[in-house]
């Protein structure tokens, strides 16, 4: 069974979206919507990681070995400046989209595996996700004319 | 002769609700009201009281002429005529006929005209010469400068981003709906804003979210009707105090309404409410979800008007189903048993009338919190009828107008940026491609504008009517940012203001009284202001400027036309007539000539000639996909939603039940800064003080800031009343005389409206920084933009003793003293006002309809009671006495 290893995969990816939200957060501090709405969804991916905890735990004791090339890094550092800005949320955008996916087929696993409980969190955290997706997003089509045509 | 200064609400009316049949005839759509006999359904009980105030030494009988106007210094629109004599303003009277005031006017409406006459305003054009000074010029030298720099900064693709316009709540809806056509489809720039972003984006946020587009729900009849009111973050007595007159008279009356309000400070309101939730700043969320939680857990709503009427319910109570009284009361520091009360009040009244303001709007989670006043509205089914009814107030008089038509953050007409088929309609109207309006993204906010000037990428930034180097948090950046060499900075004011200090070219501006248009209140009561005097030198209307600089500019249509095609306040009332033709704030159905005979509401169309009191009757919502004005937003991060996920929602008409956790602030009180720092509007000033520190009476009554404290806090530091503190957060610091009064522990408070330039500054320079703004935080809500000046971390030290000088802080509203040594506030001799009741039956003047009064109008007498059908506050009607 490979759950494990995609629940790893997911545990992993929200561990550094949540790293790398308070990095750009930080980064971007004198952009106050940024640095707040960015301090907050870290705190969100930390509550997922939690939540995930129990359930990696649980099915690594079942696993076989992990295959190879699962985990590719998506992330390596903040940049400055308004194009600075839209590529590090990008960046952001492209992580969500992996756990986004991720929570997905985790979801149907759990289906799988009649496991009611991880369904649950599956239930609760994607929403979440999504909308971080969304509001990445909004704010990346806002920022782009101006960073990409006027300055 | 009521001095006014001393009692800012004037004389008590006391009133008791209409009988039956008139709420019954109120509750009838417009077309069947309008044929019943007699006005029925149109009245309102609440007696007239005319106030009047003229210049020492003239009398009526000098006056040559009364001029229509309505108050341009807060967002009531008390209707008023302005009393001309040799070609000056020497006073104002209330207009009795009007639905808004019936005749009352507020300290800042008797005293505030006097600044039209001040020897310092502008009258010449001035450009910043070689020296870095600025000199006086003439009108073609200083739009030839503007014009040259915008066509340079035009040329090019991306010029449109160079550009950012900062407007306000102050002019007139044509020079609105100018300005922003100039800007939507002349430049075609997104970067558009007006202060209204700081005192009623929350407001238009929250009416769109939960109703589908902007758009007050209610009336200030339904002060009349209600048997309840909630005031939420709202101190109504100091900032629109013709409404608190209104709420006061009906709790002097028979079968007063109870009264609730939630706000940190011992205001004139909380002293009169029957239950007061003082909770600590940031906290408002964790409150509404209490007061949502026990409604819902005890099933004290309409079930059928939930199921039918609203969206949303499910997630609702799913938010708030671990939100006891008991757990907010630890979060908001007040006790659960008077959250109990709130709710005892909330869910068992019959008729409803909520108005919110700036501690609900100027907090983090404002939307949010905005939108729960809503949901309790719906989740009773107490709206869109007389008595139940939703104010989310504005701060600026003209505030309004800026959200319809299209000068702030919203395209005019309430329309949808994100609706292509809205977008359409636009170019159409205006001939224009629709690619030229920008759509691809929201309205830039104020606070974005200002990031872009300060990273450089926008080059010209025109500022109209507004002050923002003291009324923006974080002073110390925005002067940073105008100051900027490579920022073209234009401002068109009438007064030298420290923004204007700034500024590479000023424009003096004509004001209130010196030029036509209307404008529109809190409660959709459109008015025509009328000319009676001319404007000062060579200061021009703000509709001239504009309309002279898109000739200049050469803005043209997609035949060649000008762009512009009108020429005068009644030909852009047209235009904005057009526009706003279909939307729901359709003025089709006014003309100027109706404005002459009073106040009316919007909508008014062909086929509703006499307006639309309340909106949203039987349920009936502007949701409709292709009809809204957002597709709605995600209430914590503000991430907007698609098309395609609103009309997966199947709103059909019915209302958004929108649910939020309570969030903490992004700043608490803790470590270095152990306080919490609330700013706020006082009775006497109005924005930047530009015009009511030119007033003697309203500057007298309070001439200088001061720091609010609480007994226990002042006592811990050291401080008395009248010692000089120095409160500091880590933006920068201020000092201040200190008053001791009813705050509660551990906020401070300060007054917003004071800055530099009575010191003749653009900031502090050397001397000791006075504004509240050199403490705040940038930061705003996630969904309105709407900056938090209610939450930030200060610290508090005593900086020198008070050397026998008291605090000026006047004693009439929140800052009402502890110690009684205290003299209490007065205007003498100088303040005194008239007062003319009607219910008295000693008139002290027959005619008080003016020569502007139209036809008919001097007939249209509201409904009075006598005195003897009224009776003092019965403590049996009291619903709670204090625990």
């Amino acid at each position: 069974m490979h759950l494990a290893h995609y629940l790893g995969l997911l545990h992993r990816s929200q561990n550094e979206l949540a790293g790398a939200f308070c990095e750009v957060g930080r980064a971007h501090a004198d952009e106050p919507d940024i640095h707040h709405v960015c301090e907050r969804l870290a705190a969100q991916c930390t509550e997922h990681v939690r939540l995930l905890d129990p359930f990696v735990r649980r099915y690594s004791e079942e696993a076989v070995d992990e295959p190879e090339r699962l985990h590719s890094a998506l992330f390596s550092g903040t940049r400055s400046g308004p194009i600075g800005l839209l590529r590090d949320l990008h960046d952001l955008y492209l992580m969500a989209a992996e756990c986004d996916m991720a929570w997905t087929l985790i979801g149907q696993a759990a289906q799988g595996a009649r496991d009611t409980g991880l369904l649950e969190v599956v239930g609760r955290c994607e929403g979440e996700t999504a909308t971080q997706m969304e509001w990445l997003s909004s704010r990346m089509k806002q920022a782009a004319p101006q960073a990409l045509v006027v300055a | 002769m009521p001095d006014r200064i001393a009692d800012p609400w004037g004389s008590r009316t006391p009133y008791g609700p209409p009988a039956a049949v008139e709420r019954f005839a109120a509750a009838l759509p417009g077309r069947l009201r309008d044929i019943l006999p007699g006005d029925l359904g149109r009245r309102s009980p609440w007696p007239v009281r005319v106030d009047t105030f003229l210049a020492e030494g003239v009398t009526e009988d000098d006056v040559d002429a009364w001029v229509p106007s309505a108050s341009i210094l807060h967002s009531n629109g008390d209707a008023m005529d302005i009393a001309v004599s040799g070609g000056r303003i020497v006073g104002v009277r209330g207009r009795a006929a009007d639905r808004v005031n019936h005749g009352r006017l507020g300290p800042k409406d008797l005293y505030g005209w006097q600044a039209n006459n001040s020897p310092d305003r502008l009258t010449r054009p001035l450009i910043r010469g070689r020296g870095g000074e600025l000199a006086e010029t003439d009108w073609d030298t200083a739009m030839d400068l503007i014009v040259t720099r915008s066509k340079a900064l035009l040329d090019g693709p991306g010029g449109w981003g160079n550009f950012a316009f900062y407007t306000s709540g102050q002019l007139l809806l044509e020079e609105y709906y100018t300005l922003g056509v100039i800007g939507k489809a002349g430049i075609g720039t997104p970067h558009m804003d007006g202060n209204t972003r700081l005192c009623t984006a929350t407001a238009a946020a929250a009416l769109k979210l939960s109703f589908g587009t902007d758009g007050q729900p209610g009336s200030y009849t339904d002060v009349d009707h209600c048997d309840a009111i909630a005031l939420w973050g709202h101190n109504a007595a100091e900032t629109q105090t013709v409404l608190w007159a209104r709420m006061l008279d009906r709790r002097r009356g028979p079968r007063p309404p109870a009264m609730i309000v939630v706000d940190p400070r011992e205001t004139p309101v909380a002293r009169e409410a029957d239950v007061h939730l003082a909770v600590r700043p940031g906290t408002n969320m964790a409150l509404m979800n209490a007061l949502l939680h026990v409604l819902i857990g005890e099933g004290r709503y309409d079930e059928r008007y939930v199921r039918s009427r609203t969206t949303g319910f499910e997630e609702l109570r799913r938010t708030v189903a671990d939100c006891t009284p008991r757990w907010a009361a630890e979060i908001c520091d007040v006790p659960a048993s008077r959250i109990e009360q709130a709710v005892e009040i909330l869910g068992s009244c019959d008729r409803l009338l909520s108005t919110v303001l700036q501690g609900f709007y100027q907090s983090h989670q404002a939307t949010a919190a905005a939108c729960q006043v809503n949901n309790i509205h719906l989740l009773r089914g107490m709206i869109g009828r007389p008595g139940a009814g939703v104010l989310q107030m504005n701060g600026q008089p003209t505030a309004q107008n800026t959200r319809e038509a299209g000068a702030d953050g919203d395209l005019p007409g309430l329309r949808n940026w994100d609706n292509p088929e809205h977008i359409r309609q636009l170019a159409e109207l205006w001939n224009v491609e629709p690619s030229v309006i920008p759509h691809w993204a929201p309205p830039t906010h104020a606070m974005q504008i200002f990031r872009y000037a300060e990273q450089g990428s926008v080059k010209l930034l025109w500022i109209s009517a507004t002050n923002p180097a003291v009324s923006l948090p974080d002073l110390a950046r925005i002067r940073r940012t105008l100051a900027k060499e490579d920022l073209f900075v234009v401002v068109q004011d009438i007064f030298p203001t420290e923004t204007a200090q700034l500024a590479d070219v000023v424009l003096p501006a004509a004001t209130w009284g010196e030029k036509r248009g209307t404008f529109t209140n809190a409660d959709r009561t459109v008015h025509l202001s009328e000319k009676a005097v001319d404007p000062p030198g060579q200061a021009r209307s703000d509709l001239d400027i504009f309309l002279d600089y898109a000739r200049r500019m050469d803005f043209r249509d997609k035949d060649g036309a000008p762009l512009i095609k009108w020429h005068d306040p009644e030909s852009a009332f047209e235009a904005w007539k057009a526009c706003s033709a279909g939307r729901p704030c359709d003025y089709t159905g006014i003309t100027y000539g109706m404005l002459r005979r009073g106040g009316v509401q919007w909508p008014c169309t062909p086929g509703s000639p006499r307006g639309t009191e309340r909106l949203y009757a039987g349920g009936r919502f502007n949701t409709d996909p292709d009809y809204c004005e957002t597709y709605g937003h995600d209430l914590l991060t503000g991430a907007g939603r698609t098309e395609e996920q609103y009309r997966a929602g199947e709103p059909r008409g019915r209302a958004f039940l929108h649910a939020a956790p309570y969030q903490p602030p992004p700043e608490t009180a803790g470590g270095d800064h152990p306080m919490l720092l609330t700013t706020g509007r006082t009775v006497y000033h109005f924005h930047t003080r530009t015009k009511t520190g030119r007033a003697a009476q309203l500057n007298a009554a309070a001439p200088d800031p001061w720091v609010e404290l609480s007994p226990g806090d002042a006592s811990a530091l050291g401080v008395a009343e009248g010692d000089v503190v120095r409160v500091e957060s880590p933006r920068g610091a201020l000092e201040a005389r200190a008053r001791v009064c009813g705050t509660r522990p551990g906020v401070v408070f300060v007054p917003f409206h004071y800055g530099y330039w009575d010191r003749d500054g653009s900031g502090p320079g050397d001397g000791t920084p006075r504004a509240a703004n050199e403490l705040t935080a940038t930061g705003w809500d996630p969904v309105s933009k709407q900056p938090y000046y209610k939450i930030s971390a200060v610290r508090v030290s005593k900086a020198a003793d008070a050397g026998g000088t008291l605090s000026s802080a006047p004693t009439t509203g929140a800052a009402s003293p502890h110690d009684p040594r205290v003299p209490v506030t007065a205007g003498g001799p100088q303040a005194e006002a008239r007062e003319w009741i009607e219910a008295d039956g000693h008139a002290e003047r027959a005619d008080r309809s003016g020569p502007w009064e139209g036809p008919g109008a001097a007939g249209e007498r509201p409904w009075t009671r006598s005195r003897s059908e009224t009776s003092e506050r019965s403590q049996a009607t009291r619903w709670f006495e204090e625990d």
